[in-house]
């Protein structure tokens, strides 16, 4: 488990095996002079589906980014299966944000999907007919098959959505780490994409899953973590996400009556 | 035309303008889709201060050193451009402009407070070449492709700019898959091990040697044109990167050869008398062609822009 009182330059190895998929002891990050991340500590919990929640702003994202080395922290540990994040690349899928990436560039959706493979593929190792038959595989698993010639510009937003799962797919990790992969898609692709998530889950597999959509909390994931800023609450769903935690983490930004309308659904 | 008339004059400037044309369209592809193709234009700029010092440390006007100069001088200037784009987290239009403005700017001072009224140092002769003027006067003919002796009075821009490409070649190949992977999706890149800052360095390092060994040979006109017209137009050919490398070689070869044939008989083809800049032509001819395929071209729509939905 996680100790509370951790001192910075202790290597992991003196701290103890942690055995969190994902594991993160006071990370700071700022993008200038106010942070946006601020000594957050988590424990992610193994093959549970666990929500990153928070207003807009709250520094969900760069939470996931500073977790995977994308942006760099002002200070904190971060290990990945108790090991330091280098060593264990190869068992971690990020899903980025479906925005951040231009969908005109030159490629058909087979060719996202095997970057998926580029680790076992290597500089130079061609791709065989075992490749192409993983990742239409994977294309598969999000019922996009049909489309693996298709330029990628040429698909609609739930599409490249679940084009984006597929390639974490054929990575095979153990971890798997989400930026809203719910948000502008389709009830269709919502409801394909959970269903993968959940198969994951099934198959001993840890997802984490940046969301937005306060409303399906309870019926997607078993534990949640409440952030804006600092860290407000982390726990299983039906401690950890409550009125009180929620008001704490969006204060006046969450009117009273959502408030009120989840914590009837919380019952 | 016979062997006797066109190796002499014509198959160097022919081999070099086109080796040169390729040099720069292999990097301009990714230069292009990072939005970065620019650089072509900064660096075309910030080789001044780097020849004016090569000048000053040596006293003389000889390739060797202004070459190196330059390619420091354009080495730093990418080197700074990167890192104001990351530090500061700005486009990189905005950080090209500033540096290029600036080191553009440090070198004309430079060049005012040295003294150099009893040198010509001019910019345009010393580095800037001539496509016309890289002539092979040693050969005969076709044979002389084999003879040694004429060889080695190959005009050295043709071994240099060769070698230049075999590199490009080297660094695109080698480095295929990371750059691909990089260019479309750099969190991804990260997370997978790549690291994406070394790489676009990498990459803009190499551009900006393609670019000085270019500028040596055939002038700047011809490079700033190649890193942007031949990947561009060949991006309106095809939705595959892998297809869109290989139009941009042909674009940027039909360029330059088309360019260098039209520029020495296009006017006399017209019942004009004297010949036109064969690096002017070139540009031009490319620029046509991204005209061409930018009305004819089969991809040449855009899907739409991101997270529209």
């Amino acid at each position: 488990m996680l100790e509370l009182a951790t001192v910075q330059g202790v290597s992991v190895e003196e701290q103890g095996v942690d055995y969190s998929p994902l594991a993160i002891r006071g990370l700071t990050v700022s993008y200038g002079q106010k942070p946006a991340v601020f000594s957050v500590d988590m424990a992610v919990q193994p093959g549970a589906m666990t929500a990153i929640i928070g207003p807009n702003g709250a520094g969900k994202s760069t939470l996931l980014k500073a977790a995977l080395g994308i942006v760099s922290p002002l200070s904190g540990l971060v290990t990945v299966f108790g090991q330091p994040l280098e060593d264990q690349r190869a068992r971690i899928a990020y899903v980025p944000q479906r925005a951040s990436v231009d969908w005109d560039f030159p490629t058909r959706v087979i060719d996202v999907v095997l970057m998926g493979l580029s680790r076992q593929l290597g500089l130079l190792g061609r791709v065989r007919a075992r490749h192409m038959a993983r990742a239409m595989d994977c294309l598969n698993r999000v019922g996009m098959r049909e489309f693996s010639d298709r330029q990628i510009g040429q698909l609609s937003g739930g599409q490249q959505q679940r084009v984006f799962l597929a390639r974490a797919l054929a990575q095979d990790a153990d971890l798997y780490l989400l930026d809203e992969p719910f948000a502008g898609v389709d009830a269709a692709t919502e409801k394909a994409i959970i269903a993968v998530l959940k198969s994951l889950k099934e198959a001993g597999k840890t997802v984490v899953v940046v969301h937005h959509d306060l409303a399906t909390v309870t019926d997607y994931f078993d534990h949640v973590f409440l952030i804006n800023t600092r860290k407000v609450a982390e726990g299983p769903v039906a401690q950890a996400f409550t009125a009180e935690t929620l008001q704490a983490a969006y204060g006046g930004r969450l009117a009273t009556a959502q408030i009120d309308q989840i914590s009837r659904a919380l019952g | 035309m016979s062997g006797e008339e066109f190796v002499p004059l014509s198959l160097t400037p022919l081999l070099i303008g086109t080796f040169a044309a390729i040099a720069c369209a292999l990097p301009g592809n990714f230069l292009v889709l990072r939005k970065q193709a620019l650089i072509g234009d900064a660096i075309s700029h910030v080789v001044l201060p780097g020849i004016v010092v090569a000048f000053l440390l040596t006293g003389a006007i000889s390739t060797w050193p202004m070459m190196l100069g330059a390619a420091g001088a354009a080495v730093v200037a990418v080197v700074m451009i990167e890192a104001i784009r990351r530090l500061g987290q700005i486009e990189p239009g905005a950080a090209m402009g500033v540096v290029f403005t600036t080191m553009f700017a440090g070198g004309v001072l430079l060049l005012e407070q040295t003294d150099t009224s009893t040198v010509h140092l001019d910019v345009e002769h010393a580095l800037y070449g001539n496509l016309e003027s890289l002539i092979w006067l040693d050969a005969t003919g076709w044979s002389s492709v084999l003879d040694v002796q004429a060889l080695a009075g190959l005009p050295p821009e043709l071994p240099r700019i060769a070698l230049t490409l075999a590199g490009v070649i080297l660094f695109t190949w080698l480095f295929w898959r990371p750059l691909k992977i990089s260019t479309f999706d750099e969190g991804f890149a990260r997370t997978i091990g790549i690291r994406t800052g070394v790489l676009g360095m990498a990459l803009v390092i190499t551009a900006a040697i393609a670019a000085v060994a270019a500028f040596d040979a055939v002038g700047s006109i011809i490079v700033i044109a190649m890193f942007i017209c031949p990947p561009a137009a060949a991006r309106m050919m095809t939705n595959r990167l892998e297809s869109q490398i290989a139009w941009s070689v042909l674009f940027a070869t039909v360029s330059a050869m088309s360019g260098y044939v039209l520029a020495g008989y296009g006017p006399l083809w017209l019942g004009g008398a004297d010949a036109v800049s064969a690096a002017g032509m070139i540009a031009t001819v490319s620029g046509l062609l991204l005209a061409l395929a930018a009305v004819f071209g089969p991809c040449r729509t855009r899907a739409g822009a991101p997270g529209g939905a």
